[in-house]
C-alpha cells in the first residue's frame, strides 16, 4: 500500500480519539451551558427549570447516548448547531476559517520573508558581531509573548500616530482586498514576530551544518561564486529542519491564533473556541476541534509530501 | 543599486501608508453611535438572560411595565400608572396607550399577561420567576389594564417588574415559539443585525413611545481586549464605550479628547465565608476575620480607590455610613483577642476562591485580604477558576471563602431574599441562616411604609455585619467613556445603557 493510502487511513482513527477526547473532556469542566448563561442566577433555578434547560440545551441525557448520537450526526455530515449563535456550527466554522486561513498565511509570509534571509546572513558571518546581534534580536523575538508584541503595537501605533486598524468589523479579503490587509497586516506582524525569530534560529544552524558538508567545501573550491554555493548549493539542503519547524507552526496557526484574535478582536477561530469553551457551546466546541484536528493532519500530511520534493534521497514510510 | 533599494522602499512606504489609510477610513453613517464593549450579549430571550453583558442589549430592545431612573425612582415604561391595593395584595396596572411593538401592533394587557405567564410557567426558565411567585392571578379587565392578584402582600414586587427579566413581549411570538431567536420588543432601538461576540447593529425605533430618541442608531463592535478599546476611543473609531476594569478607565481622563462616566453601582465586592464549615461556624472566628480586614486597604489597592467602602446595603435611601458597622475600622488587637477566645490563636488555614478576571479585580482582592488575614494567622491559600467552575463550585457552596462580586438591586428585599431567609434559594451559598434575620427579612417584605422599611432593614444591616457571615469590601463605579462630541448620556446605579436614548452626537 502507498504511503500516502495509509496516511489517509490513519485519519479515521485519530479523528474518532479527537472526538473522544474533546466530547468527555468540555464535559469534565464543572459547570455547564446552563451556568454559563445563568450565572450565579442559576441557583435560583427549580428543578423543574433546570430540567427544561437541560433539555434545550442537550444535556439532559446520559452522556454516551449524547455521544453515540452526536457521533452519528457527525457521520452524515452534521456537527450539530450551535445554541449561541443558533446555527449549523459546520456553517459558522467556514464563516470563520477564510480569515484564520489568511492570517496564518500572512504570518507564515512574514515569518519566512524575515527570518530566512536573517538566518543565512548570520551563518555566513559565523561568530563575527553581526551574527551575534542577529542571534540576540532572535532571542529577544523568540521570547517576548506575542500579546506583549500586540499591546505594544497598538498602543505606538494609537498614542504616537492616532492611527489603528478597524477593529470589531471585518472585511473580507474578496469584498475588498486593500481594506483587508489594512486590517490584518498587524495581526500578521505581531504573529510572524516569534515565528521569524524561530526561523532565524532555525534556518541559521540547518545552514551552518550544511556549510560545512563535503559537497559545498568542493563547490567552494571548484571556484563556484560565493552566492551560488548559499542560495543554490547550501539553502536548499537547509530547508528540512525549516520546512519542519513550518508545518507544525502552521498546524497550530490553523487552529486560530487565540491571543491576536483578541487584542485585534479579529473574528476567528480561536476566538470561536475560546468563547465556545467559556459559554459551554458544547458542540461549537466538538465540531471546532474536530476541524482543528483534521486540519492539523492535513498540514502534516502536506509537509512530509513536500520533504520529498525538497530531498529526492529521502522515501516516505520505507524501514524506519 | 542603492537607489534601487530607496525606490522599493518609498514605495513600500507608500503602500503600507495607503493599507492604513483604507483600514481607518470609516464607512459607517454619520448619525449611528458607534460603540465597543467586551463581553457581548449571551442570547435574545429577555426572560432568559440575567447577565449584565446580555441585558445591557436587550434594555435597549425591551421594554418591562415600569423601569428605575438614575435616581432609582421606579418610572413608566409600557406602563402608564400603576396603584398597589392598601393591603398591597393586589397591583394595578394602566398601560402607556401609545406603547406599540417594533412591528407597529399594539402593546396590550394580554402581551402583559401573555409575558407574566412565561416567566411564571416552570418550563421557561425564567430566572426572575422567583420574583413573581406572590402572583396568584392576573385580570384583565380592558386592553389597557392589567390586575395583578397577589397571594400575600408584597412591595418589593414592583420593584422586581422594573427588570428587563420581566420585559413585555409579544403574546403572539410566545405562542410562535420565536422568542429568543427573533428580538421583537417596544423599546427605543430594533436589532437588525447580530453576530454573537462579534457585533450588532440597532437602529432607533421611530415609533417608540418614550420619545424620540437623537440618534439613527447604534453600531456595536465587540472587542475583547479593553486596552483596544481605550485606542479604539484615543483614534476615535468608536464614540462610545464600556469599560470594566478600573485601571483601564483611570487612564481614559488623560485623554483630552474623551469623557469617563463612573456612576457608583449597586453590585458589592465581598469576602463570603462559609459559616457552615469549620472554623467559620465559629462567630467569634468570622468577627475576627472582619475586625482584621482593612477594607479601605482592600479597596485602594485592587481597585487603585476606585469604588467606596460598603455595608451590606448599596442602594440609595438604605444606605448608612458605613464607619458606624462593627468593626469597619480595623481592630487588630481586637481581632487577635476573638481569635484567641475561640481557641485559635494560632491561627488556620482555608482556601479562598475567586474567579480569574471577574470581576477584574479579584485576583488582586485575594491576595490583599492574603495578606491582611495573615496578621492573625489566617493563612489562606488563593484558588482562583476560570469563571463558570467557579460559578458551578459557588453554587454547590463548596468553599471555605470566596471572593465575590455579586448583583444590587434597588429595594433590599430582592436583593438579599435569596441568601437571608429560611427559604432562601442560595441558603447553601449564603452559608449562614439566624431566626433574626429569616423575620426581619419577613417584616422587610409585607411593610408598606417607606420609614418603617428602612429601620427594618437598617436592623437587618446592623444584624448581618456583626454575626459577620460575609465580610462587605465595596462598591465599585461602572464606567463608559465617550468623545466630548457625544453628549446627554445618562449613567445609572444599574449600570444601564438605557441614557443611550438621550444622547446626541455634534
Amino acid at each position: 500500500m502507498s504511503y500516502l493510502a495509509r496516511r489517509l487511513l490513519t485519519f479515521p482513527l485519530v479523528m474518532l480519539g479527537v472526538s473522544i477526547l474533546v466530547f468527555f473532556a468540555i464535559r469534565m469542566i464543572p459547570g455547564d451551558a446552563i451556568t454559563a448563561m445563568l450565572g450565579t442566577e442559576a441557583g435560583l433555578l427549580t428543578p423543574a427549570q433546570r430540567e427544561s434547560l437541560a433539555a434545550y440545551f442537550g444535556i439532559d441525557q446520559p452522556i454516551l447516548i449524547q455521544y453515540w448520537k452526536w457521533l452519528i450526526g457527525v457521520f452524515q455530515g452534521n456537527l450539530g448547531i450551535s445554541v449561541i449563535h443558533g446555527k449549523p456550527v459546520l456553517s459558522i466554522i467556514l464563516e470563520r476559517f477564510p480569515l484564520t486561513l489568511q492570517l496564518a498565511l500572512m504570518s507564515m509570509v512574514v515569518a519566512l520573508a524575515v527570518g530566512l534571509p536573517a538566518g543565512v546572513f548570520a551563518a555566513t558571518r559565523n561568530e563575527k558581531a553581526s551574527d551575534l546581534i542577529v542571534r540576540v534580536l532572535a532571542m529577544i523575538g523568540q521570547s517576548t509573548p506575542n500579546f506583549v508584541v500586540g499591546l505594544l503595537i497598538i498602543y505606538a501605533l494609537s498614542a504616537g500616530f492616532g492611527i489603528l486598524p478597524t477593529m470589531g468589523e471585518f472585511t473580507p479579503f474578496l469584498t475588498d482586498p486593500l481594506r483587508n490587509l489594512g486590517q490584518m497586516i498587524l495581526p500578521a506582524i505581531t504573529l510572524g514576530f516569534a515565528f521569524a525569530a524561530s526561523v532565524t534560529r532555525i534556518s541559521r544552524s540547518a545552514m551552518l551544518d550544511v556549510l560545512s558538508d563535503d559537497y559545498v567545501r568542493t563547490a567552494r573550491s571548484k571556484g563556484v561564486p560565493k552566492r551560488s554555493v548559499i542560495w543554490r548549493h547550501a539553502l536548499p539542503n537547509a530547508l528540512i529542519p525549516v520546512v519542519t519547524l513550518s508545518g507544525v507552526e502552521f498546524g497550530y496557526l490553523l487552529g486560530g491564533a487565540v491571543l491576536v484574535e483578541q487584542i485585534y478582536a479579529l473574528p476567528g477561530l480561536g476566538r470561536l473556541v475560546l468563547e465556545a469553551i467559556l459559554q459551554r457551546d458544547y458542540a461549537l466546541v466538538q465540531g471546532c476541534v474536530l476541524f482543528i484536528a483534521f486540519n492539523f493532519l492535513v498540514v502534516n500530511l502536506l509537509v512530509d509530501l513536500l520533504y520529498v520534493t525538497l530531498d529526492p534521497r529521502i522515501r516516505l514510510g520505507e524501514g524506519g | 543599486m542603492g537607489r534601487h533599494f530607496s525606490t522599493k522602499l518609498l514605495s513600500g512606504l507608500a503602500l503600507a501608508t495607503a493599507l492604513t489609510a483604507a483600514a481607518i477610513a470609516s464607512p459607517a453613517s454619520a448619525a449611528n453611535l458607534k460603540m465597543a464593549w467586551k463581553q457581548d450579549a449571551t442570547g435574545l430571550d429577555p426572560h432568559k438572560q440575567p447577565a449584565f453583558s446580555s441585558i445591557r442589549l436587550l434594555e435597549l430592545i425591551y421594554e418591562p411595565l415600569v423601569r428605575f431612573d438614575k435616581s432609582l425612582t421606579i418610572v413608566p415604561a409600557v406602563a402608564a400608572s400603576w396603584e398597589f391595593a392598601p393591603d398591597a395584595k393586589q397591583l394595578t396596572f394602566k398601560l402607556n396607550p401609545a406603547a406599540k411593538f417594533q412591528d407597529g401592533k399594539p402593546v396590550t394587557a394580554a402581551d402583559v399577561k401573555a409575558s407574566f405567564e412565561r416567566v411564571l410557567d416552570e418550563k421557561t426558565a425564567a430566572v426572575a420567576r422567583a420574583n413573581f411567585l406572590s402572583i396568584a392571578s392576573i385580570e384583565t379587565p380592558d386592553d389597557k389594564t392589567v390586575v395583578f392578584k397577589l397571594s400575600q402582600p408584597d412591595v418589593p414586587l414592583l420593584a422586581a417588574m422594573a427588570s428587563i427579566n420581566a420585559a413585555i413581549v409579544p403574546a403572539a411570538e410566545i405562542t410562535a415559539g420565536t422568542i429568543g431567536t427573533k428580538a421583537l420588543g417596544s423599546g427605543p432601538f430594533k436589532l437588525d443585525k447580530w453576530e454573537p461576540n462579534s457585533k450588532e447593529t440597532l437602529s432607533a425605533n421611530k415609533d417608540w413611545a418614550g420619545g424620540k430618541v437623537n440618534i439613527d442608531g447604534i453600531d456595536i463592535s465587540v472587542l475583547p481586549d479593553e486596552t483596544a478599546i481605550l485606542a479604539a476611543l484615543r483614534t476615535k473609531q468608536i464614540d462610545f464605550a464600556l469599560i470594566n476594569d478600573p485601571l483601564v478607565a483611570t487612564l481614559v481622563p488623560k485623554e483630552t479628547s474623551l469623557i469617563l462616566n463612573r456612576a457608583p453601582v449597586l453590585a458589592y465586592h465581598v469576602l463570603q465565608l462559609n459559616a457552615s464549615r469549620k472554623p467559620m461556624d465559629n462567630l467569634a472566628v468570622r468577627q475576627a476575620i472582619s475586625c482584621a480586614v482593612d477594607r479601605q486597604d482592600v479597596l485602594d489597592t485592587a481597585s487603585v480607590g476606585e469604588g467606596k467602602v460598603t455595608g451590606p446595603l448599596t442602594m440609595p435611601g438604605y444606605t448608612s455610613d458605613a464607619s458606624t458597622l462593627f468593626c469597619y475600622k480595623k481592630d487588630l488587637a481586637k481581632a487577635k483577642k476573638l481569635m484567641a477566645d475561640a481557641g485559635f490563636a494560632n491561627g488556620f488555614s482555608a482556601t479562598v476562591i475567586a474567579a480569574n478576571g471577574e470581576p477584574a479585580t479579584a485576583a488582586a482582592e485575594a491576595q490583599v485580604l492574603q495578606s491582611q488575614l495573615a496578621e492573625i494567622g489566617v493563612k489562606l491559600n488563593i484558588k482562583m477558576m476560570e469563571l463558570n467552575v467557579y460559578v458551578d463550585t459557588w453554587l454547590k457552596g463548596d468553599f471555605d471563602m470566596a471572593v465575590a462580586l455579586n448583583g444590587g438591586r434597588a429595594d433590599p428585599y430582592p436583593m438579599y431574599n435569596r441568601y437571608w431567609t429560611k427559604t432562601g434559594n442560595l441558603q447553601k451559598v449564603a452559608g449562614y441562616i439566624d431566626d433574626t434575620l429569616d423575620s426581619l427579612m419577613q417584616k422587610g417584605r409585607v411593610e408598606t411604609d417607606v420609614a418603617k422599611r428602612k429601620v427594618i432593614f437598617s436592623d437587618l444591616e446592623k444584624h448581618l455585619v456583626e454575626v459577620s457571615p460575609w465580610v462587605w469590601l465595596y462598591t465599585s463605579y461602572s464606567y463608559t467613556a465617550q468623545q466630548k462630541t457625544v453628549s446627554g448620556f445618562e449613567p445609572t446605579p444599574e449600570g444601564s445603557l438605557f441614557g443611550l436614548t438621550k444622547v446626541k452626537l455634534n
